[in-house]
Parts: structure tokens; C-alpha cells; sequence
């Protein structure tokens, strides 16, 4: 039961984890990126399209390339809408919300277009799309995990997927932790001026870490699609789990390793009725939830003030050099 | 010396091909000239987009666009609703960003106001037509106003980020919706509606003989609003104040305006039109959803920002906006298409629309050497 | 001379700001092994000459040799190839980052990125020079002199030998003054340059090897300080007097109108910035008000205008119709004008304060206004018709009423600004740096202005940095140092040098900025 559990936190929780993991990289350069929600679904209908048309092209499935083949068309998707976000915001100098919301009414649609297109084009009786030959390869946990009792339930039993979203989020703690790069990277969020009169490339900065940022966002889009869902694709199922991880990077105040156990928290939280049986008329408070301590942890830090634990200080404004 | 040289020559590689100037003084022509500029070729693109994607032809498709959006009674009566709607919600944020308040809760700040209107019809059935309709409006303005009102106070009095604040607000609202459809419908909890007038008497009321006359409301109450809006943002002294405070807090101080009281007072204005739209949305339908306002509220800001807070652009930017989305609508159906695809076509003309401001906004100038390698291009060629 | 070439020359240094002339034709040699003072008025081009230094600047004309050798400096980055930093009176740090983490940033010397070893060696830079400082402490819970050593460690971190330190002192305490000096003197036996920008007299007396004037953008002298004495350099710094034919009258009957008594404030950090002021503004009068930049007077203004927050004393107004006396403590701007005082203020910062850039000029002319009557809506009408006569009176150039106030040039911005604070017949008026850049045609023009309001019996208190005009213009001036009062002189009678040397004139505790 506990198993089952901890089993279903861990993965609701990892899209929520790569989502926000990227929304964090994105915003500790000032990028306050409210396009991460179309930016997922981009990802993950370009890593479906890829896998599609490999899985219609051949009989013989290779491993490799099931996993290959999705998981580089969700990084090219993600990445080339990050792209356009940086363009319009950094270059163009664009204002950011404005600019986010339009990507996430694009991506939501870009998504449900050519997820329905596809539905069309394999003839499917009901409208998803199955990539499951391909899905069972981003499955795949070690075969020994199931004689391991209880701890190969809880802990060995994932895709590979999950092991790399928290991964992931390590490194990106690490990176912005201990590195030059993530020092050199807070600075352009904190006080781009300063950073650019020590010699900081700020947009460059902006640009990388906004797309890669994004990135990883597409593949907890891709993770959802393949591994969660057993690789079918139906429009509008991946629900507003993109705010969800927008929340969540409130709720561990910009941290990728907070963002580990926030992700399986939210994510216990929006499996929780099913396991412990609350009547469906209350199960809408609890998906409240995760929102609702959002804001708490949001107000929390404006009162208490404590400078760790603001926003990245430039979050949502554009740079400008000093005319001199 | 000669690493002197040196530099200076990396130094000259590294001067970018052009300086970003802001443009001093922007005309009227030239800034309309450069939107439509943009729109144009955003068409040109999605027409192409759409050849290439469907093999339909670009002509048919814009026929068809045109057709869906104003064609048929039925399609101009959609597009009107569509644009009332997007109109009221557009005008709502406008005085919270005028005084750069980012409020992207719009979209709770409606569902609020339609909760509130559902609530009221449901335990209101008792109660006679006309004092159910007002208890309705008045709730769904206090609801809206209120979910304006707490962010805020946390804006005003901890400087707590606004943007993020009011975009959890959003999904705090559709919890609440869900939850009480399913305190209402206690049978199946899969239905995201419930009848809330068994009796008909409110739709009767809206649709009136024909069905026409909710459209008609519609359209008299956001009429109503932009021309309240329009006096409110340029006319009053409320409008004045806001103005002044989004411009510069320190002017504000050193003319004395409570920028706290300010800020209060404008979000719960924000909330309260968008309470109404909430009204109107839930109260014709008579049913209301998670969905029902259908991500307007964040196409709004869009709008709003797009129109420079100018209540009269607005009518139109909202009506491109809900023609092209009707219109897209159509052409799915009609030319086999995701309906999504009207999505795609309004973000990449958004996209186009967006970015064309910074050649408003901004000149590129350039530098000595791009100046320096034209001379040397005319030279190479004599 | 010694045969070995001095660390920094510059030759013919020359620099223009669109027809401005910042630096001309400036010539200056910088030794090994000195402290050398930059000495200046405000705008006297010592600052645009030591950016051209620090790479901020190109200079137009001349050159910039360092160790005998033509260097090119473009940017900041070129400065540290030549060894030079320079520490800005603004900070660039990263609040929420650490001194070690602001002092590495930017650095990519190819080494693995090493917060201890880094942290270790800023710990041994400041040993050898005798810095007190903490290289995991925050900015943000640091002190400003804190600060300010972390940004001194940055350079000398990235190995400097020529350091410009652009008015170090402003922001000190007298006693972390003289701990930078010692660090000050311990660099310079360490054989390194250090050029430090002040106007503090006696300071450049204390810590200077030798020091260089600068007046009105021109290299006056150099001189040993050893041979030199204060006088002699107050009347380099502010030259012989000119006359600038301002019409002065007498004060016509004047009365206390305005009474400033134990003033005390202190910035959001802690620290003093008014240090119990006690004056009278008379009716019928010019009260100037002179002092460095940053000595208090912005605070005073602001406290008189309801805007500074205070931590003791009084400030009465008599009111001349119903001649009862008002404190002013403690109430917003509007509460002032509620009690009927007629208070104008003319503040430093025009568009960020004054007026809002992208309002339109009637718009701005209702600033003050907007909230006569009784009704919701704004009236236009008469802001409208005092923007036309504003534009007509003052000759403001300007297309029309309806011209955003960013749009105008700087002079015309100060005209409907003064304008509309004048236009509510004030019976007190204060003024902030009214005339900082602008023309010769519209000083004047606003040097009239204010007379005329002293003569319509308004107490009118005037805040300049220059010395020529605060003589011609007042009828008395106080002097203003490190937010305290070093004296009030009748300006008929006194020199330029008695001002000047009250304005440099610090001592006692409270020194800030």
C-alpha cells in the first residue's frame, strides 16, 4: 500500500519535476518563462511524432532508437520553442508575460493539432494515438527490481525517465551551486548590470539557459506521453500539469534539489484520493492544494524578506545596457 | 605595440553590426504601417503554413476563415459572443496593467464571478426572476473583485509578485468549481455541468423569442463597460491616480497618493468586470465549467498589452482575435482540420504581432562597421 | 623627475559630450608609490577624466601612456590588461552573493572554479593590506564601507597596480575613513598608484602625496601637498569670483515663515543624514543652500516636503493669512496642502520625481492639482489653459500641450516644471539643483523666476552647486556638510573661499552621505 503509493508520487511527480527543473534554470537568468506549459506539450507531441514515424516505418524495433528517436525530436521541439521565446523576449526585448502566455496558447494547440492529425493519420478507432511498442522501452525498469521487495518497489521499479529527471535536477543544483557558470548565471538574474560590467555575456547567458531550461521542461512532456501514459497520445490529457510545475518552482523557492521532493509531494497530493479512497465531492480540495501552498510559501517569503530566498531579482525584465 | 593593434582589431570584430536606439519620436503612420506590416505577412505565413500542413489552398482557406467568422447568422452571433466576452475581459486587466500590476488571473478572477452567479442560481430557485438576476450580478462582482482584492493586498503591503500570485489564483478557482459541481451532483461525478435552472425561466429570460437577445446583452453591457472604462482610464481621477503610480511610485509620493489604497482599489476594480464577464458567461449559459472561461483570461493580457491600454483599439484587436478563432473553427470542421489548428494560426499571428512592437518601439542604427563594410563592399566592386 | 617613466601619463586628454567639453587638453602624470588627490567642484570634469582611465570612457583627443608605453583603453576590461581598476561611487555587487562569489565573478582565468582557494587567497590580499573583512559574508548584510572593501578587493584582486577611487569617503564614518586610509597608505608603500577623487580639504591634506586641481574641466596644478596649504588649494579648485550681473533686490520686509528646528533623520540603512538642522526661511528671501553633492540637502528638502521620514525635530510653518503655526512633521504631501500650506518643491530628479515623462504636459500640470473639486472626473480645462500659458510665458519649445514631458529638451522640461510649481503662488518655494544643465538663456530665465517670487514674498530656498550664483542669487547661504550645518553667511558679504572652505569642513561624528 505504502509502496503503491510512493510508487504513484514519484511518478506523477516527474513531470512536474523536469517541467519546474527547467523553469528554474530559465528563471535564475530572468526569465520568467509562463511559456513552459506550451513548451511541454511541444515537447512531448514532438517526441511523439518522432517515435510515430519510426514505429510506422519499420517492423523491427530497435531499443535504442525507440528511446533515441523521441527523446532527440522532444529536445529539438522544446528547444526551437525556447528559441523563439528568447528571440522575442531577449532580442526583441518583448515583454515576458505577453509573450509566455502566447507560446503556451501556441504549444497547447500545437500539441492537440498535430496529436489529432496523427490520430487521423493511423486510423486509430479511438482518438489516441498508441505508441506502445516504443513506450515499453522508456518502461523498461531493472529486471530484478520485482524479487527485491519493497525496496525494489519503491526505489528500482521506474523508466529510466525518472531516474534522469532527478538526476537532472542534481546537476542543475550542482551547476548553479558550484560552478562558474551557475555563479555567472544568478548574477545575470540577479543584477544583469553588474554582471555585464564584470564581463558577462548576459544574453548568451539568457539565450543557453532559457533553452535548455526548456528543454528539459519538453522532456517531462515527453516522460508524461511515453512512460506515465504507456505512450498514448490524447489531445488535452496532459491537463495543466505545465502551471503545476510553474507552481512548483515557487513552492522550492528556485531550488532543483527542494524541487525533487516538492515534485513527489504535488504529485502524491494529485494521486491521493485513489489511495486512501476521499469521496470524489472533496477530492477537488485536494488538488487544490498544491496551489493553495504555493501562494502560502509565496506570501511567506514576501513577508519574511530573507534574501535567499526571493526570486532571482530581475525576474521578468528585460536587460538593457546603460547608454553611455 | 603590436598587441595594441592586435586588440584593436579583435575590438573592432566585436562591435556589433548595428546599435539598438529606442526611436525618439514614433509616428502614428509608421507605427499602424509596421502592425500591418506584420499582420499581413503573419497570414502570408499561416497561409502558407496551412498549404503545406493540409494542401489546402491559401484562398480557400482565408474564404472559408471569413465565411466561418461572419458567413452564417449563427457564425456572426459566435463571433459577437466571443468578442463581447474577450472585449470585457480585456478591459478588466487593462487598469491593473496601466498602473503595471501584471495581473494574469484574469481567467480566475472570471470563473470567481460565474461561481458566484451559479451558487446564486442554485440556491436561489425560490426566490422571484428579478431579485434571483441582480443577486447574481452583484455576487459575481463582489466574487470577482475579491479574488482581485488578495493579491492585492499582498502587492500593496509585501511587494509579493503579482504575476505569480494571480496566476495560482487561477487554479485555485477551478478547484473550487469542480468541487462544488460535484457537491450539486452527487451521482456522477464526471459531469462538468449541472443544470442549475430546472425551469427554464433565466434562459428563457436570455434567449427571449428568438435566442437573440442574449447576444444583445451582451453587447449593450460591454458597451457599457468600454465606455466606462475608456472615461474611467483617461477622465477620472481614479484613472489619473493609477496612471501615475504604474508611471513612477516616486511621483506618486511627492504628490501625496496612497500608492497602497491605490493598488487595492484598482485590483478589485480588475476583479470586479472580470466578475461580471463571469456573470454573463455562466448566467446565459445557464451551466458553468472549469473551462468556461476557455483561457480568455489570459488571451486578454495579450489584448490589452497589444492595444496600448486603449480601450477603443481594443474593440478591434479582440474582434481580429474572435474572428480569426471562429474562423479557424470553421475552417476545421470544413476543410477537415484539428480544430486546434485555430490555436497555431492566433499564436503565430500573436507571435508576429508581439515582436513587430519592437521595431516600433526601437530603431536599429547602424554602426561604423557595417558603414565601413558597405564602403568596402562598393569599393571591392569598382 | 625620476628616470624610471611615470605609471600613468595622460597627454592632451581631450573630451566632449555632444558640445559640452568635459576634459580639455588635460595633461597629468601619476607616479609608483603615491597617493595622489584629484581635487574639484562638482562638474569639474575629474570624474570623465578618470573614467577615461578606467576604460568607461575613449577620450576624443590624446593619449593615455602607462609605464612609459601608449596603452588603448575601450573598455573596463582593457583597464585590468594594463593593470588599472577603478572603484565606482555606485557598487556593482550581487547582493545575495558572498565577497568571495562578487569578487570572482567574471573571472574564467581557466582554473577549476575553487570558492576556497579563491576565499583564501582574498583572505591574503587583505592580510597584506590590512582590510577587516569576511569573505562569506553577504552584501547584503554588509556595511557600506563592507561594501565598499569588497569592491577595492575586486580589483586588487585582478592584480591591479593603478586603483581610482571615485569619492571613497562619501559614504564613510570618520573612523572607517581613517582605516581605508591606513589600507590606503599600506598599497602605495606596496609600490602601488592610488588616485583617489575627493573634495574633502582636509582629507587630501592627511592622505595625499600630491594633488591635482581640476577646474572646469582643465588641469590647473599639480602640487606637492607637503607645500601647499588649504587656502591656496580651495582658491585653485574654485578660481577667482565672476560676476554674473544676476539682479539681486533687498528682502522686503521679511518674516519668519519657515522654521527648522533639531532636525535628525536617518537613510533606510541606519545612518544620519540630517543631523540637527536648525534654521529660519524668511519671507522675501533667497535662503541658498550650499554643500558637496550628497551632504543632506536632498534629505532636507525632501523632510521639509513630507517625503523623508524623521527621527526628531520640528518643523513650524506660519501661515501669513490666519498667522497660525503648523508643524509639518510627519504628514504626507497631501496632509501640507490640506493645512493650506502653500509649499512648492522643485526636486533634483525632474522626470523621475517631479513630473512623469510619459504624461503629457497638461497631464503633468495636474500633478499638483487633479484632486480640486468635488467631482469623479479630472478637469483639463484649467491645467490645460496653464500649460499654454507655461509654454507661452516661459517660451517653452514644444509642439503642443500634448507633447509627452520625455519628449522636451532638458531646459524645457525644468520650465514646466518650475512652472507649474510656481503657478500655485507658493509662500514657501524650494528649489533642488533648478538650473543643473541647463543653458545660459534658461538659467537666467529661472534665476528671474525666483526672484520674482521673492519679491511676490515667498520664502524661497535654493539648492546650487554653483558657488558664483549662490553669491550673486541669495541673500543668505547655509552650508551644509555630512548632513550637519558648518555655517550660515550673509552672501552679500562673503567669498567664495569662506563657503568653500565651510563646505569641505567635516569633523565630529555623522559623517554620511
Amino acid at each position: 500500500m505504502i509502496s503503491y503509493l510512493i510508487q504513484s508520487a514519484v511518478t506523477q511527480g516527474t513531470p512536474l519535476l523536469l517541467g519546474a527543473t527547467g523553469e528554474i534554470i530559465t528563471e535564475k537568468s530572468g526569465n520568467l518563462n509562463l511559456g513552459i506549459p506550451g513548451i511541454m506539450y511541444i515537447g512531448a507531441i514532438s517526441g511523439v511524432m518522432g517515435g510515430f514515424f519510426y514505429q510506422e516505418s519499420t517492423t523491427h524495433i530497435v531499443g535504442i532508437l525507440a528511446i533515441l528517436i523521441p527523446f532527440l525530436s522532444a529536445l529539438l521541439g522544446s528547444g526551437l520553442a525556447s528559441l523563439l521565446y528568447c528571440f522575442l523576449t531577449v532580442t526583441l526585448r518583448v515583454n515576458q508575460n505577453v509573450t509566455g502566455l502566447a507560446l503556451t496558447t501556441f504549444g497547447v494547440g500545437f500539441g492537440n493539432f498535430f496529436g489529432g492529425s496523427l490520430v487521423k493519420l493511423s486510423h486509430s478507432e479511438t482518438a489516441s494515438i498508441a505508441l506502445i511498442r516504443l513506450a515499453k522501452f522508456y518502461k523498461k525498469s531493472l529486471p530484478f527490481a520485482k524479487n527485491l521487495g519493497f525496496f525494489g518497489e519503491v526505489f528500482l521499479s521506474y523508466g529510466f525517465m525518472v531516474y534522469l529527471a532527478i538526476a537532472i535536477a542534481l546537476v542543475a543544483s550542482y551547476v548553479l551551486k558550484k560552478t562558474r557558470v551557475g555563479l555567472h548565471l544568478r548574477a545575470v538574474g540577479e543584477n544583469p548590470a553588474t554582471a555585464d560590467a564584470a564581463g558577462i555575456n548576459v544574453t548568451a547567458y539568457k539565450y543557453v539557459s532559457t533553452c535548455v531550461g526548456g528543454m528539459i521542461a519538453g522532456l517531462g512532456g515527453l516522460y508524461y506521453i511515453m512512460d506515465y501514459v504507456n505512450g498514448t497520445w490524447s489531445n488535452d490529457a496532459f491537463g495543466d500539469r505545465g502551471w503545476l510545475a510553474v507552481a512548483l518552482v515557487i513552492f522550492s523557492v528556485w531550488k532543483p534539489n527542494v524541487a525533487i521532493l516538492g515534485s513527489f509531494l504535488f504529485g502524491g497530493l494529485y494521486i491521493l484520493n485513489n489511495i486512501i479512497n476521499v469521496s470524489t465531492q472533496i477530492q477537488p480540495l485536494l488538488q487544490m492544494v498544491p496551489y493553495v501552498a504555493t501562494i502560502i510559501v509565496l506570501i511567506l517569503i514576501s513577508v519574511r524578506k530573507r534574501r535567499e530566498t526571493q526570486p532571482p531579482a530581475s525576474l521578468g525584465l528585460a536587460y538593457f545596457r546603460e547608454e553611455r | 605595440m603590436k598587441t595594441d593593434t592586435e586588440t584593436k582589431k579583435k575590438e573592432e570584430q566585436r562591435e556589433p553590426l548595428f546599435h539598438i536606439e529606442k526611436n525618439p519620436a514614433l509616428s502614428m503612420p509608421r507605427a499602424i504601417g509596421v502592425r500591418a506590416a506584420a499582420i499581413l505577412l503573419a497570414l502570408i505565413f499561416c497561409g502558407l503554413l496551412t498549404t503545406i500542413l493540409t494542401g489546402v489552398n491559401p484562398i480557400d482557406f482565408y474564404g472559408q476563415m471569413i465565411f466561418g467568422a461572419f458567413g452564417t447568422t449563427d457564425n456572426f452571433l459566435v463571433t459577437v459572443q466571443h468578442l463581447s466576452f474577450l472585449l470585457c475581459i480585456s478591459l478588466a486587466v487593462t487598469p491593473a496593467f496601466k498602473m503595471k500590476f501584471w495581473n494574469t488571473g484574469a481567467e480566475g478572477q472570471v470563473l470567481m464571478g460565474g461561481l458566484a452567479t451559479a451558487i446564486c442560481m442554485y440556491y436561489g430557485k425560490a426566490l422571484p426572476l428579478w431579485l434571483l438576476l441582480i443577486l447574481m450580478f452583484v455576487s459575481a462582482m463582489v466574487a470577482g473583485a475579491l479574488w482581485g482584492i488578495i493579491p492585492a493586498f499582498f502587492k500593496a503591503h509585501w511587494d509579493t509578485n503579482e504575476t505569480l500570485f494571480t496566476l495560482m489564483m487561477n487554479y485555485v478557482a477551478m478547484q473550487l468549481i469542480i468541487f462544488f459541481m460535484r457537491q450539486w451532483n452527487k451521482l456522477s461525478a464526471g459531469i462538468d455541468f449541472y443544470q442549475l435552472d430546472p425551469t427554464g425561466r433565466i434562459g428563457a429570460f436570455f434567449n427571449g423569442a428568438t435566442g437573440v437577445r442574449k447576444y444583445i446583452i451582451y453587447v449593450i453591457v460591454v458597451a457599457l463597460i468600454t465606455v466606462f472604462m475608456h472615461l474611467y482610464l483617461k477622465y477620472s481621477k481614479h484613472g489619473y491616480e493609477l496612471t501615475v503610480v504604474g508611471e513612477s511610485r516616486n511621483t506618486a509620493r511627492y504628490i501625496g497618493i496612497d500608492v497602497k489604497k491605490v493598488i487595492i482599489r484598482t485590483m478589485a476594480l480588475s476583479g470586479l468586470v472580470c466578475g461580471i464577464c463571469g456573470f454573463l458567461m455562466v448566467a446565459s449559459a445557464q451551466n458553468i465549467s472549469s473551462n468556461t472561461a476557455g483561457g480568455m483570461g489570459f488571451t486578454a493580457i495579450m489584448v490589452s498589452w497589444l492595444s496600448k491600454f486603449n480601450p477603443v483599439i481594443m474593440i478591434f484587436v479582440s474582434l481580429f482575435l474572435a474572428a480569426l478563432d471562429g474562423g479557424a473553427i470553421a475552417v476545421s470542421t470544413g476543410l477537415e482540420i484539428s480544430k486546434s489548428f485555430s490555436d497555431i494560426v492566433t499564436g503565430i499571428l500573436l507571435f508576429f504581432i508581439i515582436g513587430c512592437e519592437f521595431f516600433i518601439q526601437y530603431k536599429l542604427v547602424p554602426t561604423a562597421r557595417l558603414k565601413a563594410l558597405f564602403k568596402k563592399n562598393k569599393e571591392d566592386k569598382q | 623627475m625620476t628616470n624610471t617613466p611615470p605609471a600613468l601619463e595622460l597627454r592632451h586628454v581631450t573630451k566632449r559630450f555632444g558640445s559640452v567639453i568635459a576634459n580639455h587638453d588635460v595633461d597629468m602624470d601619476f607616479r609608483h608609490g603615491e597617493i595622489l588627490a584629484i581635487l574639484g567642484e562638482n562638474g569639474s570634469g575629474k570624474t570623465t577624466l578618470m573614467n577615461m582611465i578606467a576604460g568607461i570612457y575613449y577620450p576624443d583627443e590624446g593619449e593615455i601612456l602607462v609605464d612609459g608605453e601608449l596603452a588603448l583603453i575601450r573598455s573596463p576590461k582593457d583597464a585590468f590588461r594594463y593593470h588599472i581598476g577603478m572603484i565606482h561611487q555606485h557598487f556593482k555587487l550581487v547582493d545575495i552573493f558572498t565577497a568571495t562569489e562578487n569578487i570572482i565573478l567574471g573571472i574564467d582565468d581557466g582554473e577549476k572554479y575553487n570558492l576556497k582557494k579563491a576565499a583564501a587567497r582574498v583572505l591574503e590580499i587583505t592580510e597584506r593590506y590590512g582590510f577587516e573583512i569576511d569573505p562569506y559574508k553577504k552584501i547584503y548584510e554588509m556595511s557600506v564601507s563592507e561594501k565598499q572593501t569588497v569592491e577595492i578587493l575586486k580589483v586588487l584582486y585582478r592584480g591591479a597596480d593603478i586603483l581610482i577611487l571615485d569619492e571613497p569617503t562619501a559614504v564613510l564614518t570618520p573612523q572607517e575613513t581613517q582605516k581605508l586610509f591606513a589600507v590606503l597608505r599600506r598599497m602605495r608603500d606596496d609600490g602601488k598608484t592610488i588616485i583617489i577623487i575627493t573634495h574633502k580639504m582636509h582629507e587630501v591634506l592627511s592622505i595625499s602625496d600630491r594633488v591635482a586641481v581640476v577646474r572646469k574641466g582643465e588641469h590647473i596644478a599639480t602640487v606637492n601637498t607637503a607645500e601647499t596649504n588649504e587656502s591656496a588649494l580651495t582658491e585653485m579648485m574654485v578660481g577667482k569670483k565672476i560676476s554674473l550681473n544676476i539682479g539681486r533686490d533687498d528682502p522686503q520686509n521679511p518674516v519668519n515663515r519657515l522654521e527648522v528646528c533639531n532636525l535628525n533623520s536617518e537613510s533606510q540603512d541606519g545612518v544620519k543624514v540630517l543631523d540637527n538642522i536648525s534654521f529660519v526661511a524668511n519671507s522675501g528671501e533667497i535662503l541658498g543652500i550650499a554643500g558637496i553633492a550628497g551632504s543632506g540637502q536632498r534629505e532636507l528638502l525632501e523632510a521639509i516636503a513630507g517625503l523623508q521620514p524623521l527621527t526628531g525635530g520640528k518643523i513650524l510653518y506660519h501661515n501669513p493669512k490666519t498667522e497660525d503655526t503648523v508643524n509639518l512633521c510627519d504628514k504626507t504631501p497631501f496632509e501640507i496642502r490640506e493645512l493650506g500650506v502653500r509649499l512648492s518643491f522643485v526636486p533634483e530628479d525632474r522626470l523621475g520625481m517631479g513630473l512623469v515623462g510619459n504624461m503629457d504636459i497638461t497631464d503633468n500640470m495636474m500633478l499638483r492639482s487633479y484632486k480640486k473639486g468635488h467631482s469623479v472626473f479630472v478637469n483639463r480645462k484649467p491645467p490645460k489653459s496653464l500649460a499654454e500659458r507655461i509654454i507661452n510665458d516661459l517660451e517653452v519649445v514644444t509642439p503642443g500641450t500634448t507633447t509627452p514631458v520625455r519628449r522636451l529638451s532638458g531646459g524645457n522640461v525644468q520650465k514646466v516644471l518650475v512652472g507649474r510649481e510656481i503657478a500655485a503662488a507658493p509662500t514657501v518655494l524650494m528649489a533642488a539643483y533648478p538650473v543643473r544643465g541647463l543653458d545660459i538663456n534658461s538659467s537666467y530665465l529661472i534665476y528671474n523666476l525666483l526672484n520674482e517670487q521673492k519679491k511676490n514674498g515667498a520664502a524661497v530656498i535654493f539648492v546650487g552647486e554653483d558657488l558664483d550664483v549662490l553669491l550673486e542669487l541669495c541673500d543668505r547661504i547655509l552650508v551644509i556638510a555630512s548632513g550637519k550645518i558648518t555655517g550660515i553667511v550673509d552672501a552679500r558679504t562673503a567669498t567664495k573661499e569662506e563657503v568653500g572652505l565651510l563646505m569641505t569642513k567635516t569633523g565630529g561624528d555623522g559623517n554620511e552621505n
